[in-house]
């Protein structure tokens, strides 16, 4: 099968390319082995501090509402970020105390959200806060099997019931001027979260919980849809597995559900991830990237790959593999002239670029521009 | 030592890193709270069973064999082969009678064909419905499959020499709809390969692909099946043949469902087995043609039935049907229509079965298309009682957009 370009790797990178490419008027095509990680999504983009028109018009064409403006955002632990690009979900607040009473609402038998953490971070910015927990009789059959209220679940039922959520947050509200709530609202019905914040008379502020992110979920449907009417082509739970390749030219790959029928295609984006995703693979003895086999640079004494540390910056988390800086991949030595990486298996090789969710959209944006050139010449 | 080669785990159950991603795409787990779930029920629960088989869950029985867990699953773990194998392995008592006719559909398809229009007529009835529900708990808000008088065979095997004529043949695994209820597909599917060159042939004797079989806990009879499916292909591969089908289902089953739950070897015609729609847009990719009617055109929405989505070959239907001159293309979000087989006709699964469908009804009807396109035969009995709309197989819109040529 033929495309003008193959997109290895369907999380936020490949599917901004895949959109922006299909745009220019190319055919692509998305291989994606499982989903990605915008299920662990918080809403907020981290490291991007400049907001490029067309990346505001891709979300808005997609229907993903995205707000940007400086600032620091809430996070699940209950500790504040710098954030500047985020889903609407998601408030970003000029400081810290940015209410000076707030009631932090939970489900009975939600485990996902943290409340008290949550509270702590509060009181610490100088927050007076109350922890109340509701209990909706829609919501019982939810907790015949905890082990299974997730979020996603929970935000099926509140796209229906809303609407009570409301009302008996109203009857617990005080004197508080904020209420946090977990990112349970909006999963197919987006104008949720607007209609709760009108509804209550105080600040109502969204906070994550853990996955699947309700948010997430939502952005990358979103997402593909796009991609698909533009023509796009995804092809979910499938995996490349091999690449073939003459004089650093890629020339088609097979995937593990295709077999003998290869994709071929002009140009190629490696946008797999990072360990997580599979993008990047690591032995006790050796870090590689699985398909091409690309230069990653990492220490070769095992025990500086990682912090003891736990929470701290751990070093892994930092290496990706090698690409010149039109993003061409390099394998050893030699860039590619039609393999491009892009999103998070660039790791920190690519400081320019940002890292995590803003690197995402920086390289994806990037290498567009970069493929549409090379073609063109 | 390299400790990593000791740490692989039946169906990769080990890879779990319990993210919960699959729980999100569980069609089951958003309408039904006995269900436990696909990470419950699958990585999670295994760990236990293989502690005790004491933790055991009857609830696994909930669990529609979808595997959009293991489509989600960014770590590869085989989450719905997981749940079906320790259902094989565990669950205990004789399946009920109910569950024996469902699963047994080329038995019930030779009984009920020769007596066809009477059967047709009966059970249409309500009072025969009613009848089913009461006795068996098959509900009755089901639509049961209509069954031909003639079957595909039969008819294939009047046109055996002309279709011997042909240059180029492949063998036709046709499977138990094609031949009891619906000949029409397996004419059409003829139609295009033979405007394409190609001539059509039966293989030696096929049986039910077992897919219900497996459904119900009919293993043994199910593994008998697949041994004498696999000798009969074999001997279509051995003559050089590819071995083309139309069912979705049967043909994930044939392919995956034979090795990993029925441990039934068939790396020999594997390879060789190919959904028609892959056959047909490999050969047009190789420079074959086919001729279009002018003039023609039709609307039509296209739904990924789920075992598609898991075997990752919708893309050859959605680019066939794309290059149909005259097809207006719709790509209908990925959803499951709730059937699963025999999972929608039981009573006790009826109401989960429609819930779980709903959104796809409903874009179904904003969309408001022609005709749906699906390549499964369920999904068809399913979005037709549940829609206005008629469903085609994507081989079938070919068929009718062919130019006729005589």
């Amino acid at each position: 099968m033929k495309h003008d370009t193959v997109i290895i790797g369907g999380g936020l990178t490949g599917l901004l390319a895949g959109i922006n490419l299909q745009k220019a008027g190319q055919s692509t095509i998305i291989v994606s082995s499982g989903q990605n990680a915008l299920h662990f999504f918080s809403g907020a983009f981290e490291s991007i501090s400049e907001l490029p028109p067309l990346v505001a018009d891709t979300f808005a064409e997609a229907g993903v509402r995205v707000h940007y403006k400086e600032g620091v955002s809430l996070l699940p632990m209950g500790n504040f970020r710098k954030s500047f690009l985020s889903l609407e979900d998601l408030d970003i607040f000029p400081e810290a105390k940015f209410a000076s009473k707030a009631l932090v609402v939970n489900f009975m038998g939600y485990h996902d959200f943290f409340s008290s953490f949550i509270a702590e971070g509060l009181e610490n910015a100088g927050i007076q806060t109350r922890i109340r927990f509701i209990r909706l009789p829609e919501m019982e059959h939810l907790r015949q099997s905890p082990s299974e209220m997730r979020s996603v679940q929970i935000a099926r039922t509140m796209d229906r019931i809303w609407e009570k959520v409301v009302q008996e947050i109203r009857m617990l509200l005080k004197d508080e001027d904020a209420v946090i709530l977990p990112q349970v609202f909006g999963l197919q019905d987006t104008t949720v979260p607007g209609r709760i914040r009108e509804a209550i008379p105080a600040k109502v502020v969204f906070t994550g919980t853990l996955p699947p992110s309700v948010p997430g979920v939502r952005t990358i449907i979103q997402l593909r849809r796009r991609y698909e009417v533009l023509g796009g082509t995804y092809l979910m739970g499938d995996q490349v597995i091999k690449a073939h390749v003459h004089d650093n030219t890629v020339h088609s790959v097979a995937t593990k559900n295709l077999e003998s029928h290869y994709l071929e295609g002009r140009s190629f984006i490696l946008s797999s991830g990072g360990f997580f995703s599979k993008g990047l693979t690591s032995t006790p003895s050796r870090i590689f990237e699985p398909v091409f086999g690309l230069d990653i640079e990492y220490p070769e004494d095992r025990n500086a790959w990682y912090n003891p540390d736990f929470m701290g910056r751990q070093p892994y988390m930092e290496f990706g593999v090698k690409v010149d800086q039109d993003l061409h991949a390099i394998s050893g030595g030699v860039p590619y002239t039609n393999l491009y990486a892009a999103g998070g298996i660039l790791g920190y090789s690519s400081p320019g670029l940002g890292y995590a969710g803003g690197m995402a959209i920086n390289s994806a944006f990037k290498v567009v521009d970069q493929i549409l050139k090379d073609t063109r010449a | 030592m390299n400790l990593q080669e000791y740490t692989s785990s039946a169906y990769n159950f080990e890879e779990c890193t319990k993210c919960t991603v699959c729980t999100a795409y569980c069609p089951v787990l958003g309408v039904n709270p006995m269900y436990p779930g696909p990470k419950q029920a699958g990585p999670d629960g295994e760990r236990l069973r293989l502690k005790d088989p004491y933790f055991f869950n009857y609830a696994l029985k909930y669990c529609m064999n979808c595997k959009r867990c293991e489509v989600a699953c960014p770590s590869g773990v085989n989450v719905a082969d997981l749940i079906q194998a320790a259902r094989i392995k565990y669950e205990k008592g004789k399946p009920k009678l109910r569950d024996v006719i469902l699963a047994n559909t080329d038995f019930m398809g030779t009984l009920a064909r020769p007596f066809a229009p009477i059967v047709n007529g009966v059970t249409g009835m309500g009072i025969t419905k009613s009848v089913l529900d009461a006795t068996m708990k098959i509900d009755r808000h089901r639509t049961f499959p209509k069954y031909s008088s003639r079957s595909f065979e039969g008819w294939l095997g009047r046109h055996r020499k002309e279709q011997a004529e042909y240059p180029e043949q492949v063998a036709y695994y046709h499977g138990c709809y094609v031949n009891y209820n619906y000949p029409q597909l397996g004419k059409d599917l003829v139609k295009v390969l033979n405007a394409l060159g190609v001539g059509v042939q039966l293989l030696d004797g096929e049986k039910c692909c077992g897919v219900a079989m497996i459904a119900n806990r009919l293993t043994a009879q199910a593994k008998k099946n697949a041994t004498h499916n696999v000798e009969v292909l074999k001997k279509a591969v051995d003559a050089g043949l590819k071995v083309v089908t139309t069912s979705s289902t049967c043909t994930l089953t044939i392919r995956d469902e034979y090795p990993h739950l029925l441990d039934i070897d068939n790396s020999a015609v594997r390879d060789s087995l190919l959904l028609a729609t892959r056959f047909i847009f490999e050969k047009l990719e190789n420079g074959a043609t086919l001729e279009f009617k002018p003039g023609f055109h039709m609307k039509v929405a296209y739904h990924v039935p789920c075992h598609m989505e898991k075997l990752g070959w919708g893309v050859f239907s959605e680019k066939l049907l794309r290059m149909i001159p005259g097809v207006e293309f719709t790509l209908l979000d990925s959803n499951c229509c709730g059937i699963a087989g025999t999972y929608g006709f039981k009573k006790e699964n009826y109401e989960f079965s429609q819930t779980i469908g709903a959104p796809l009804f409903d874009q179904i009807r904003t969309v408001n298309p022609d005709i749906v396109a699906c390549d499964c035969e369920t999904c068809k009995w399913q979005i037709e009682m549940s829609t206005d709309h008629k469903v085609m197989h994507p081989v079938s819109i070919l068929a009718k957009a062919l130019k006729d040529n005589d």
